[in-house]
């Protein structure tokens, strides 16, 4: 835990003590309800009014078997009253629902940390499938951790015995339990969750009765149990006024989506198929008909894109969602929407690869798929997003620069901002940016690709309007008027304007500016994507340490700021951290022929602060 | 398709456009261009609400000599693509032009899901039975043993028939015309064009250069009567030169037997009389083989049924009356929010 000093005890037995903030993990087997766990105690410290980011960390198999390492679940939250940036490296608590959850988390817990274990399943088959020979809470391997041994699943059935529920549905409360105590260690109070569980399990009113039982039998057991020393309490973190909720990245990118469309008045159409991790945004999306939303679940990756496109061809905003495999289909779909230059916003909510690879777990690895994946010349605009909240933001841009440059716009996400969650501020709609967005209707001098001199976009009539009934395909076409060309020197003419068009957005992005450090020094950190928080946190311990490095963050990679290859020169060195085997740090080198250096690291897991600062030392120590 | 009346009546000729065409001289795409060139005028549709989609293939560069609007987009997608038009805006009237190559093999899975979902498109498929446009191999609806280039030992998978096929995918209306038999062909389009749903033609074309007089057994004037049945809903399946032959079914094999009809024959009313709303006709004259039956060409299923842009327009409405206009600030607010 992260004391603040000194730390004034609240006088009440056992004492309760006043934390900066905290790291859980809470773990056991895919079945045991670990996520939703997770997400009610981050509820409860979004309502507390902590500042916190999670990381779910979730095998893909939807029930792996029960008691195996591979079927092991996760869910960490860092909440804290200071600003927090990553969900944290090491949890300063562990609760391991079966002996592999233990297996395969306790390495990452802290020395000292307080390890919470379900005894209850501590029996000769759990230990065998996770590989344990001798129960290790009988040796001395969990020695240098505090040690609370619950026999969960008894005192869980005991608390809902009289719900009537199956001894199966009994078990499957254990996980309130588990969360009510937890709540009791944190001061937290249970009423939203009890609501919550209301809403959730309302048709069965016995699960109702039976999840609340437990939930608070476990609060309960806190109270009386005598075996903690201290209850915690994290005060609200200092953060700027305005209205906040919790939010993930897949819903940020969808509200995002929604937004955009909004603010060019439009109506959306995604095209999707259903892929892990990027089905959610296709779930919130087909919530909000209401806005003129339509879902279409297409038959394939390449019928969700081309949909999305044809959607765009009659004048709506064509928007299409994945992950990489999905990603690889789709790229003839893109390169037909650069040729006929149409708007479309393609997600990528990026996984470990290749092929099917890791399905739940992050990667930055479409890099290079996105900048560079259509056959031919085929430029397009790609931007990231940094933080979940960030999400919605770079969705809305995904779209402005769609609609303004009569082009595709791949947004890049990726798991591990799907599916962590942070606070945020809720924006006031008359500050979101406007999106114009004008179909040509004059018929005279009309062809399909006249284009604006400015943003070298080619103006957009739609089909139903007078006069103006023309073709287009995925054929060169002529640059004066549109028809088939098949002319060497026009063809290259085309190539050009097409490439000029997309660099052009350069004039139409933000600088790069330092998130953190001044804008020159020894060492520029410069990353990209969901690498954000740590390398902040990172780049920030470094600093107060006295070493001369600065963060820079990139959200636009295609094209880069205009003022990226200035940036770089005003620090001796630059460092380029990115969960893959180093992508953006080729096109960074190649582009602007500086010696960046690549800090790769392709786990299927984020960075961990630590890691990050004892490579930026290393770094400046050679 | 729209209530809009164009308001002075278009020709043929306001149909055209001024590209060159660009197929082989003899080709039978172009006696179907000319056919759809003068039933699209009948429609009373303004040029501006007609849409024409296709993939990649001779018949694809169809949009492109049709003054509608029109989208030549990738091999095999032109169903996916119009999925999105159609949803995005109902109104248009969506039409696409395909091949067999195009629609049936690289394309085969977005056709089959058009024709389940019963989007309101209209589907010309230009068989063939030849890739054209890479210069002559096999198609899937080339017959076994196919000699090309890509298969000079004969190829050596089975066809399949593009009309069972759209059947077998619970299509709401599926025909058969061809290229050179105008009246019919027009007639095709007519029902096509008034169908409510995936209208699936399919167009048999001859490939003069790379597979020429692949339909001659059955579409040469002199034999053409004994081989070909033309299907009307509610009229007797007969054909012959004096319609002396018709189509009965054979109660022991559930299948369809050539028999002699009148004088010396059975009587009339043993001969099957065609129901194009009752889908097991359809499949039963599309699976006829050739040339023990004659080929059977005409409607051979219409039925309604809700269309997919008809019914996701239908939820919409629903979810704007239930919730109202959606308001953006009351949607980012969503859950629960605190304020600091």
């Amino acid at each position: 835990m992260e004391p603040v000093s000194p730390s004034p005890p609240v006088a009440e037995h056992p004492s309760r003590e006043v934390i900066r903030g905290a790291v859980v993990r809470f773990a056991g087997d895919s079945g045991d309800g670990m996520q939703v766990t997770g997400d009610q105690f981050t509820a409860a410290a979004a309502l507390a009014r902590n500042d916190l980011a999670t990381f779910p960390d979730f095998p893909a198999e939807i029930r792996a078997p029960a008691g195996t390492t591979y079927g092991v679940s996760g869910f960490q939250v860092h909440f804290s009253s200071q600003d927090v940036f990553t969900p944290g490296d090491a949890p300063d608590v562990l609760v391991a629902m079966n002996p592999a959850a233990l297996k395969t988390n306790l390495k990452d817990l802290k020395k000292g940390g307080l390890l919470i274990l379900n005894s209850g399943t501590f029996n000769a088959t759990n230990l065998k499938k996770a590989g344990y020979e001798v129960n290790p809470l009988e040796d001395n391997s969990l020695d240098g951790y505090t040690v609370l041994s619950i026999d969960i699943t008894k005192l869980t059935v005991t608390s809902v015995k009289d719900t009537g529920l199956s001894n199966k549905e009994a078990h499957r409360c254990k996980n309130f339990w588990t969360l009510g105590l937890m709540f009791w260690i944190y001061s937290r109070p249970l009423e939203p969750t009890l609501k919550w569980i209301e809403s959730k399990f309302g048709k069965r009113s016995d699960l109702v009765a039976a999840n609340i039982a437990a939930l608070k039998a476990g609060h309960a057991y806190g109270e009386t149990a005598e075996v903690f020393q201290h209850r915690y309490e994290v005060p609200a973190a200092p953060v700027e006024k305005g209205e906040y909720r919790n939010i993930g990245g897949n819903t940020a990118t969808a509200l995002g989506l929604v937004a955009g469309a909004q603010l060019a008045g439009l109506p959306l159409v995604l095209g999707a198929y259903p892929i892990t991790p990027a089905s959610d945004v296709l779930h919130e999306l087909s919530k909000h008909k209401q806005f003129g939303v339509t879902t279409i679940q297409a038959e394939d990756e390449i019928a969700a894109v081309c949909a999305a496109l044809g959607a765009s061809y009659a004048g709506n905003l064509g928007v299409t969602s994945t992950s990489g495999p999905g990603m690889a289909l789709k790229m003839e779909g893109i390169g037909l929407a650069l040729s006929v230059e149409l708007p479309l916003v393609i997600i990528d909510i990026q996984r470990g690869g290749p092929s099917t690879g890791l399905p739940t777990k992050t990667e930055q690895a479409d890099l290079l798929q996105a900048v560079y994946g259509r056959n031919s010349e085929g430029p397009v605009c790609v931007i990231a997003a940094s933080t979940p909240g960030n999400c919605f933001d770079m969705a809305i841009e995904a779209v402005r620069l769609a609609l303004k440059y009569m082009t595709p716009v791949i947004l890049l996400t990726d798991g591990y901002l799907a599916n962590g969650a942070e606070p945020w501020r809720i924006p006031r709609v008359e500050d979101l940016p406007k999106i114009d967005v004008k179909f040509r209707t004059d018929p005279a001098g009309f062809h399909p690709f006249l284009r604006d001199p400015e943003t070298l976009a080619r103006n957009w009539a739609i089909p139903g309007t007078p006069e103006l009934m023309h073709r287009i395909g995925g054929l060169e076409k002529d640059y004066n008027s549109g028809h088939i060309s098949y002319a060497p020197d026009n063809h290259e003419r085309m190539v050009k304007v097409r490439a000029a068009k997309i660099a052009g957005i350069a004039n139409d992005i933000p600088p790069l500016t330092m998130e953190v450090g001044e804008d020159s020094g020894k060492l520029l950190v410069l990353g990209w994507g969901s690498t954000y928080g740590s390398i902040r946190e990172a780049v920030q311990r470094c600093r107060d340490r006295g070493l001369s490095v600065s963060h820079a963050h990139l959200r636009y990679i295609n094209p880069f700021p205009s003022n990226l290859g200035e940036v770089m020169k005003r620090f001796d060195r630059v460092l380029v951290p990115e969960l893959n085997l180093g992508q953006l740090v080729k096109i960074v080198r190649s582009t602007f022929l500086v010696p960046a250096e690549s800090f790769a690291k392709v786990q299927g897991q984020p960075f961990k602060i630590s890691e990050l600062e004892d490579k930026i030392r290393q770094v400046l120590e050679s | 398709m729209s209530d809009l009346i164009a308001p002075t009546k278009l020709t043929k000729k306001d149909f055209e456009t001024d590209q060159d065409l660009r197929w082989c001289p003899g080709c039978g795409d172009y006696s179907i261009l000319a056919n759809v060139q003068r039933m699209m005028p009948e429609l009373g549709i303004p040029r501006e609400q007609i849409v024409w989609v296709s993939g990649i293939g001779c018949s694809s560069r169809f949009p492109y000599y049709m003054n509608t609007y029109g989208f030549h987009t990738i091999h095999g997608r032109a169903p996916a693509v119009a999925l999105g038009v159609k949803v995005a805006n109902p109104e248009l009237s969506v039409w696409l032009a395909t091949g067999d190559g195009d629609g049936l093999s690289i394309g085969g899975n977005h056709l089959m899901h058009c024709l389940r979902r019963n989007l309101d498109v209209k589907i010309l498929m230009f068989n063939n039975r030849i890739y054209g446009l890479t210069k002559g191999q096999y198609s899937p609806t080339s017959e076994l043993g196919k000699v090309t280039k890509s298969t000079p030992a004969g190829s050596v998978d089975q066809p399949v028939d593009p009309a069972s096929f759209a059947l077998g995918v619970n299509a709401s209306f599926v025909a058969r015309s061809i290229d050179t038999e105008a009246q019919h062909l027009g007639e095709v389009l007519r029902r096509a064009a008034a169908h409510s749903g995936t209208a699936f033609m399919e167009i048999y074309q001859n490939c003069n250069v790379f597979n020429d007089g692949a339909f001659d057994a059955f579409t040469d004037k002199a034999v053409r009567a004994e081989r070909q049945v033309r299907v009307e809903h509610g009229k007797p399946l007969l054909f012959g030169a004096n319609q002396e032959k018709g189509l009965r079914l054979n109660p022991r094999t559930l299948g369809l037997e050539v028999v002699n009809v009148g004088e010396g024959g059975v009587p009339l009313e043993e001969v099957l009389v065609h129901d194009e709303t009752n889908p097991t006709f359809g499949q039963l004259l599309a699976r006829m083989p050739f040339p023990e039956f004659p080929v059977a060409v005409g409607v051979l299923h219409a039925s309604l049924r809700p269309t997919y842009d008809g019914t996701l327009r239908a939820q919409q409405k629903a979810a704007r009356e239930k919730l109202g206009q959606g308001d953006l600030g009351k949607l980012l607010r969503g859950g629960s929010t605190w304020t600091i």
